[in-house]
């Protein structure tokens, strides 16, 4: 990683379309987002949050237009630069929590067997404890992901993708299935390893409160053009893009949202939820 | 009233209930036997208990009187010993495949339509090739087992290998892994128990091909002394060694499963969860 003026974004988007054939997923997607930023997206179910996911991670390509990552065009396949979370699968059920963490530093040293041995080891596994303990799962070290709970086993994703030291780290609903005293300490969990380690987060939730709560940056994907004939001539767009950073912003943007009518994009409830999140 | 669907035996029930066919078959065939024996002593068919002890002598703890050996054991050992060198050999050739098939595209591409023509020729039907090909020898018998097993397990493996989560790989990737790495630590220690389980499942399919290949061209085996003694019509021969061959199967599906649960814990707390 060679020095990068603060004022180069770290990701963006120019003319960025997806489309499956006929269907239009995304159209004209022109975004930027500078380090640090903490991307909430929210959107109703298959309006491309998703896919959009998926082309930052490398799972899928644009047709057109360009993604830019420190302003280079991004692998098409997942690589190290982007740590995932994803909702449910993001850990390896046959290695204990312990190995699951330093998996990514065995990969980096041994290209033949993926696995160290001797001294070497004993050094990852200290560095894999610390970070184990930084997630709260120190005394879960030698457990399998089968005898954790939906929030450890999280927490061990978490801490899985961080060993990467990522550019920018993807959670797709990382807390949907979880109960919500648990998500409650979860978001705690992720605020304080933002901040710390100084990430640049993008998280897709079906929960605006959520995403209000976590994010300094709200995007609500939706159609902005429809056409009743023919509903996958259309892809969606960012249709807000909303500063969420300070308590001001977020007031604005509360009162922004609740003003929207299309019901698809943010109920009457989420609105009801919104105001009293704020 | 409790809908049947909802009752639970007890356990002493339940052991009762379990032996019960056990027993009730055990007594129709005393019953039938007796019958028989009743009206002609030299009945061959439904032999008594009786002959049932002196033939198990005669083949187990008596030297044959022409060769000198114990014929059951020299039948048990010549049998699992080909029984486990087809399976093993197959299972290997399974996980390879398999794995390979399952992860690779252009591995996939030329062997996975290969491998399903190969599954639906009818082994029997080319063991007289087996012959001419590799003789009488131990080599045909162990080549019916692979070529009778290995299609089935390599397309079961491929298809457990598909079923792990896109999620997991995804991940590795993101953690800095190659193909290489990403299929020696994460895909290849997860599939091990699942082959345990394809072993299991075909094991039965094995026996049946081992036997099939002893029938027809052997000098000993199991398979081979129940043909032969099938020629002076010895019923108190040919059931011990039937009964023989189901007790070999069970022990050895035993000894899977035990192997499986003692070195994958993962694997089997994983299973419970759902």
């Amino acid at each position: 990683m060679s020095e990068i003026p603060s004022i180069q974004p770290i990701i963006e988007a120019r003319q960025l379309w997806k489309e499956y054939g006929e269907q239009v997923v995304l159209e004209r997607i022109n975004l930027k987002v500078m380090p640090g930023e903490f991307v909430s997206i929210v959107g109703a179910s298959g309006c491309g949050k998703t896919t959009f996911l998926n082309l930052l991670l490398g799972t899928q390509q644009a047709t057109r237009g360009e993604l830019l990552l420190d302003g280079q065009a991004l692998d098409p396949e997942p690589s190290p630069e982007r740590g995932i979370v994803f909702q449910k699968y993001s850990v390896f059920p046959h290695m204990t929590a312990l190995e699951n963490v330093m998996l990514a530093d065995e990969f980096a040293q041994s290209a033949l067997f993926g696995r160290v041995w001797g001294s070497a080891r004993k050094a990852l596994g200290k560095k894999a404890m610390a970070m184990l303990e930084r997630v709260g799962l120190g005394h879960a070290a030698s457990r399998y992901p089968s005898e954790l709970s939906g929030g450890m086993q999280q927490r061990l994703a978490i801490a899985q993708a961080l060993m990467k030291q990522p550019r920018i780290l993807l959670l797709d609903e990382p807390f949907g299935a979880l109960d919500p005293g648990i998500r409650k300490d979860m978001h705690g969990l992720i605020q304080q390893l933002w901040q710390e380690q100084q990430l640049t987060i993008f998280m897709i939730t079906h929960d605006l409160q959520e995403g209000f709560k976590l994010g300094s940056r709200l995007w609500v994907f939706d159609k902005v053009r429809h056409d009743p004939q023919q509903p996958e001539r259309f892809g969606a767009q960012v249709t807000f893009d909303l500063p969420l950073a300070s308590e001001g912003a977020k007031q604005a943007a509360a009162e922004q949202l609740q003003q929207v009518s299309n019901p698809t994009t943010i109920s009457k409830e989420q609105q009801h939820d919104l105001s009293n999140a704020v | 009233m409790t809908r049947i669907i909802n009752r639970q035996p007890a356990p002493l029930g339940r052991l009762v209930l379990a032996t019960l066919p056990f027993i009730l078959l055990a007594l129709v065939y005393l019953l039938a036997s007796d019958a028989r024996l009743a009206e002609n002593p030299s009945d061959k068919l439904l032999p008594s208990m009786q002959s049932f002890v002196e033939a198990i002598n005669r083949m187990a703890f008596e030297p044959s009187r022409r060769t000198g050996e114990y014929l059951l054991w020299v039948d048990t050992w010549a049998s699992i010993k080909r029984l486990f060198t087809g399976v093993g050999i197959s299972a290997a050739i399974a996980l390879l495949i398999g794995v390979a098939n399952g992860m690779i595209p252009y591995a996939r591409a030329p062997l996975s339509p290969l491998v399903r023509a190969l599954s639906l020729v009818p082994p029997m039907a080319i063991l007289p090739i087996l012959f001419i090909v590799f003789g009488l020898g131990e080599l045909s018998k162990v080549m019916l087992i692979i070529i009778g097993i290995t299609p089935i397990m390599i397309r079961d493996l491929q298809l457990r290998t598909d079923a792990l989560p896109e999620e997991q790989l995804i991940k590795a990737q993101t953690l800095g892994a190659n193909s290489w790495q990403l299929i020696l630590r994460v895909v290849l220690p997860q599939l091990l128990p699942r082959l345990i389980e394809a072993v299991r499942l075909t094991l039965g399919s094995a026996w049946l091909f081992l036997i099939a290949a002893e029938a027809i061209a052997s000098t000993e085996g199991l398979g081979y002394r129940i043909f032969l003694v099938r020629r002076y019509l010895s019923m108190d021969v040919i059931l011990p060694y039937v009964l023989w061959i189901t007790l070999l199967a069970f022990i050895t599906d035993y000894l899977l499963q035990l192997l499986s649960k003692k070195a994958y814990p993962w694997y089997h707390a994983q299973l419970g969860e759902k």
